[in-house]
């Protein structure tokens, strides 16, 4: 059964936003991480890159398969787990601590469209 | 459409495998996981479902004559017990499949063939039979076909399927009753292929389970097959991509009196092909993928992606791709365009991993 922590959004295309202030930390759930097996390779963006909530801003790759991350929010990038770079592997070991982006929110209002870890939890089971 | 079932699918989904359409019929694409099964396939032994591929078996008269005119290899010749590798081809050298033949005796010649081709095949080969004296049995479903590979394969036959195979060389089979035994396999490593009934191939299948030997899906397969350079219809060959621009030409005889598309094939070979199959290693880790656009340092469209992969035995990002051939020299710097970014990498050999065959 995946994970799914309390506190945290969810996007439907399996990624949740920590918020701390205006900053929210991006990352794939770990159903997503599940569904894709292995990873290995996380294509970052760029510190200072913007991104927009809907839009990819990068994405993760299993042996078989390349999928996009989708950013749930819209923001400023302020930094990128770049241990991703040598470990993709961390994703599997726990998606929620390894973090990929972390945004500058421009318009937390977006937040209220995501689904709490209740929804999400059913949004999964479907 | 529906698509079909081996006769072995109950048992998969009881074993909790990802199972996804592949030529027509839901397939195991992996049970723990690619990188398990690919590594038990490459360190000790792994077993694969593999009854979606298609048999046919051809005898009569003119069977060995009808066999060489539509297959590259050359039968001619062949002992009985022997295993060729080759394709169809069109007239103009655009493959229909790629397949194996195998010769029964004098007459009969068991050919296996791509699932995803089963029904395009058995049309080409009844149109191609006119004016031969021969008859034609399409038997994909009198057969169930077991796939079991790696180094420990030899050993797994005769101790856990009381299979003795000990005594067949690479590309040799031989018949025990209707089950066919070969040294065969998709993986670059020594292995089998039994073909026998589907209840044959259940009790095959309970006894490795049992014995403790890995399922694996066709997810490993494809990453297996990749790293030794093999090809997949599709991919790497397909109406458009020829085996002399494959790099194949070794199954091509050209020396042969005739067969479909042989004056093509040497008018490409004499020429040189104006495309051709090369291995691309990227510097980075970052995963070329089928379809993705080959440049040139400069930026130059050249060429696509046939399949690619962050590999599970060397951890390299490489890919086949088809490439205008005056790029195709080795260590020519080349790069690949994957989603925004371009990646640099260079020309090498598109086998990646040694292979490991028992010869």
């Amino acid at each position: 059964m995946a994970k799914v922590i309390e506190g945290l959004y969810y996007s439907e295309s399996h990624e949740y936003v920590r918020v701390e202030g205006d900053v929210a930390y991006i990352g794939i759930t770990d159903y997503a991480q599940h569904a894709l097996g292995n990873v290995v390779y996380v294509d970052l963006p760029e510190v200072d890159d913007e991104v927009e909530a809907g839009e990819e801003f990068g994405a993760v790759e299993s042996v078989k398969a390349a999928s996009d991350i989708i950013s749930p929010v819209s923001g400023t990038i302020i930094e990128v787990n770049e241990a991703l770079d040598d470990q993709p592997e961390l994703l599997n070991e726990d998606a929620y601590e390894n973090w990929i982006i972390k945004v500058e929110l421009s318009d937390k209002s977006e937040l209220d469209s995501l689904m709490d870890a209740k929804a999400y939890e059913a949004f999964c089971e479907k | 459409m529906e698509n079909k079932r081996t006769c072995l699918y109950d048992k998969h989904v009881a074993l909790g495998a990802l199972m996804s359409p592949f030529g027509g019929f839901d397939m195991p694409i992996q049970y723990r996981g690619i990188v398990d099964e690919h590594q038990a396939v490459r360190t000790a032994c792994g077993v694969f479902d593999v009854s979606h591929m298609g048999e046919v078996l051809i005898t009569g008269n003119d069977a060995e004559r009808y066999v060489n005119h539509i297959f590259t290899n050359n039968v001619v010749g062949m002992p009985a017990g022997k295993i060729l590798y080759g394709m169809m081809c069109y007239e103009n050298g655009g493959v229909v499949d790629d397949l194996l033949v195998y010769k029964m005796d004098g007459q009969r010649f068991f050919l296996v063939i791509n699932a995803a081709n089963i029904d395009k095949d058995w049309a080409w080969i009844q149109e191609q039979a006119k004016g031969y004296d021969v008859v034609l049995e399409h038997q994909s479903d009198l057969y169930g076909e077991l796939a079991v590979q790696g180094p420990q394969a030899e050993a797994v036959m005769e101790e856990v399927l009381g299979i003795a195979c000990k005594e067949l060389t690479f590309y040799t089979f031989k018949q025990i009753g209707d089950v066919i035994v070969s040294r065969t396999g998709y993986t670059g490593e020594d292995g089998f292929e039994i073909y026998a009934t589907p209840q044959y191939i259940n009790e095959c299948w309970d006894k490795l389970m049992a014995a403790g030997v890995q399922p694996c899906g066709l997810g490993c397969r494809d990453t297996l097959r990749f790293e030794v350079g093999l090809p997949l219809y599709g991919d790497e060959l397909s109406q458009d991509i020829t085996p002399i621009m494959a790099g194949l030409g070794i199954f091509v005889k050209l020396d042969k009196e005739e067969f479909i598309g042989k004056e093509a094939l040497a008018q490409q070979k004499a020429e040189g092909p104006k495309q051709k199959l090369v291995g691309i290693e990227l510097a980075d880790k970052a995963i070329p993928r089928h379809g993705y656009t080959v440049l040139t340092p400069e930026g130059e469209a050249i060429g696509e992606v046939t399949t690619g992969y962050h590999t599970i035995s060397t951890d390299k990002s490489v890919c086949m791709a088809l490439i205008d051939s005056a790029y195709a020299k080795l260590d020519t710097p080349l790069a690949v365009q994957i989603r925004k970014k371009v990646f640099p990498g260079k020309v090498v050999k598109k086998q990646f991993y040694n292979k490991n065959y028992k010869k």
